[in-house]
């Protein structure tokens, strides 16, 4: 294995709706920040990788237009995924693995505010069966939830707990979108949204874009002065039918914590990107971090994707915040998670270290 | 399998296999156009034609995006008034006909450089088939003024000008 670093990120702020730019507008200037911020343009980067989904811009092809932030002439070697930007971090590391790039630029963009959020995740689910009922994204969560209540998993109060550090942690995050400091039992008064799931247990709706740079060996040292190593990641899907999955836990978390090492060391931050309380709960469960509060760990020091939820980006987001992290040398060790599918179908782990 | 099925209901209706699911998907958006293209919209809706200048190379684009996609760095706010004149560098003559466009077949579709500016326009040119050629001078015919919209159709059509062709070499990158 080649040792491969983050070694730059940027993002703009997630905000409920970009009411005047478009995507690649919104795109622009967070790339010219990783520009500034590593002394790597894009286009000069063996390898871009990006991700965001057409069904967010409501028009073909969109992803496309996001090269104009980059530069691409002469042509540059570049590739897209469908998904959260964090695949296609992915990808850009399988790339450096392969030898065929130093330096990837990855982003990812989004601006779900365009559209009925809830309503376009619908169009994920198995297209014969499922989909033609139109399950909203927040109903899909709200069926988990109870499953999670009814089966003694969890607790309401547990997830108003989450609810409540994420929007505090996230009082120290100018970038993110919900940022309050309220009691549990504040919390806990709110009415249902979807029951169990209330207004307080679900992410925002967000608009915005974050990129990385990766890099290898060497070439990372020269670009950043503590680079964030990647020294294991993994990502594991589990099926589409909700039928056939243990929704009480997030199996495919947990395979490819194991995969990626989370467990081999101590872990001093970890960011999550669970779009629901009580999945922030199930992924904490599967990465084996302990929910008292003598912990080690400090989990979602951004307010994780509950603070700020910029589809496509957050999951990339995620190890870009655990990553600068590292840089500042504030932890020397932690794990981030992206996740994409109805209720945590697939997760990402990403372990990273400082040297 | 529903339990109406394992109670022995008649299986007649049941085994007929389904080989059709009609699944309407629609969704609505509220899309923004993006702060470039809008202020290129509200100037066509005034009857100006908008560009903007890279600062790198000088390069002039028509529409703007907003950034150079070659330099990667933002325009600003600073536009160029372009000429509703310019150059047709190349050409389709359209004989099959096609949902969203309603003119009479053959039409003629063409890539117009406005003078000014340097990327193309793609439009339709009113003319004689046997008339069009590379180089060819044109000018746009509008709308009346009263059915502006912000849209690149007040622009109907582009039609010949008396003016001698364009040289080669002032259009041969848009080629």
């Amino acid at each position: 294995m080649r040792d491969v670093a983050v070694v730059g990120f940027e993002q703009s702020p997630c905000v409920r709706r970009e009411q005047n730019r478009n995507e690649v507008e919104v795109l622009v200037p967070v790339l010219r920040a990783l520009r500034e911020q590593t002394g790597v343009a894009g286009a000069d980067c063996d390898f871009i990788c990006s991700g965001s989904s057409d069904y967010l811009a409501g028009q073909s092809f969109a992803f496309v237009s996001g090269l104009d932030a980059v530069g691409a002439w002469p042509p540059v070697s570049e590739s897209h995924v469908e998904m959260d930007g964090a695949w296609a971090l992915y990808e850009a590391w399988v790339k450096i693995q392969m030898g065929q790039a130093e330096t990837a630029l990855v982003y990812g963009f989004g601006k779900p505010s365009m559209g009925d959020l809830p309503m376009t995740m619908a169009l994920q689910l198995d297209p014969y069966c499922v989909m033609p009922l139109w399950p909203d994204a927040i109903s899909m969560a709200g069926l988990q939830a109870r499953h999670c209540l009814d089966a003694g998993v969890l607790t309401e109060r547990e997830m108003a707990a989450a609810a409540a550090r994420d929007r505090r942690h996230a009082m120290q995050n100018s970038n993110a979108q919900l940022r309050w400091d309220r009691s549990v039992d504040e919390i806990l008064a709110e009415p249902y949204l979807a029951n169990p799931l209330r207004k307080s247990d679900c992410a925002p709706i967000s608009d915005g874009a974050s990129a990385i740079l990766l890099a290898a060996g060497d070439r990372a040292r020269e670009i950043c002065e503590r680079p964030a190593w990647i020294r294991g990641i993994e990502h594991i899907c589990e099926p589409i039918d909700l039928g056939v999955r243990d929704l009480g836990r997030s199996r495919s978390t947990q395979i490819a914590a194991e995969k990626a090492g989370v467990g081999s060391g101590k872990i001093d931050v970890a960011e999550l990107s669970a779009p629901f309380t009580h999945q922030e709960i199930l992924v904490e469960r599967a990465l084996g971090l302990s929910l008292d509060s003598s912990s080690q760990t400090v989990v979602n020091p951004s307010g994780g994707a509950l603070a700020g939820n910029p589809l496509m980006a957050v999951g990339l987001s995620r190890i870009g915040e655990c990553a600068s992290r590292i840089f500042s040398g504030e932890a020397d060790r932690g794990v981030a998670h992206a996740t994409s599918g109805p209720c945590l179908q697939q997760n990402l782990i990403c372990v990273l270290e400082g040297e | 399998m529903s339990d109406r099925q394992m109670d022995g209901d008649k299986p007649s209706e049941h085994d007929e296999d389904v080989t059709l699911l009609r699944v309407p998907v629609s969704l609505d958006y509220d899309y923004s156009a993006g702060v470039s293209a809008s202020r290129f919209l509200r100037g066509i809706e005034q009857g100006k034609l908008l560009g903007q200048r890279c600062p790198v190379d000088g390069r002039v684009y028509f529409p703007s995006r907003g950034s150079c996609p070659q330099h990667a760095v933002t325009f600003g706010d600073e536009t160029v008034d372009l000429s509703d004149k310019g150059t047709i560098v190349t050409f389709s003559i359209v004989r099959v006909p096609s949902a969203n466009i309603p003119l009479e077949l053959p039409y003629i579709a063409v890539n117009v450089v406005l003078d000014g500016a340097d990327t193309i326009l793609m439009h339709v040119l009113d003319a004689n088939p046997e008339d069009v050629h590379m180089g060819m001078r044109v000018q746009a015919v509008w709308k009346p003024r009263e059915e502006w919209t912000t849209s690149t159709a007040n622009i109907l059509y582009f039609r010949a000008i008396d003016e001698p062709d364009a040289d080669y070499d002032q259009y041969k990158e848009h080629i």
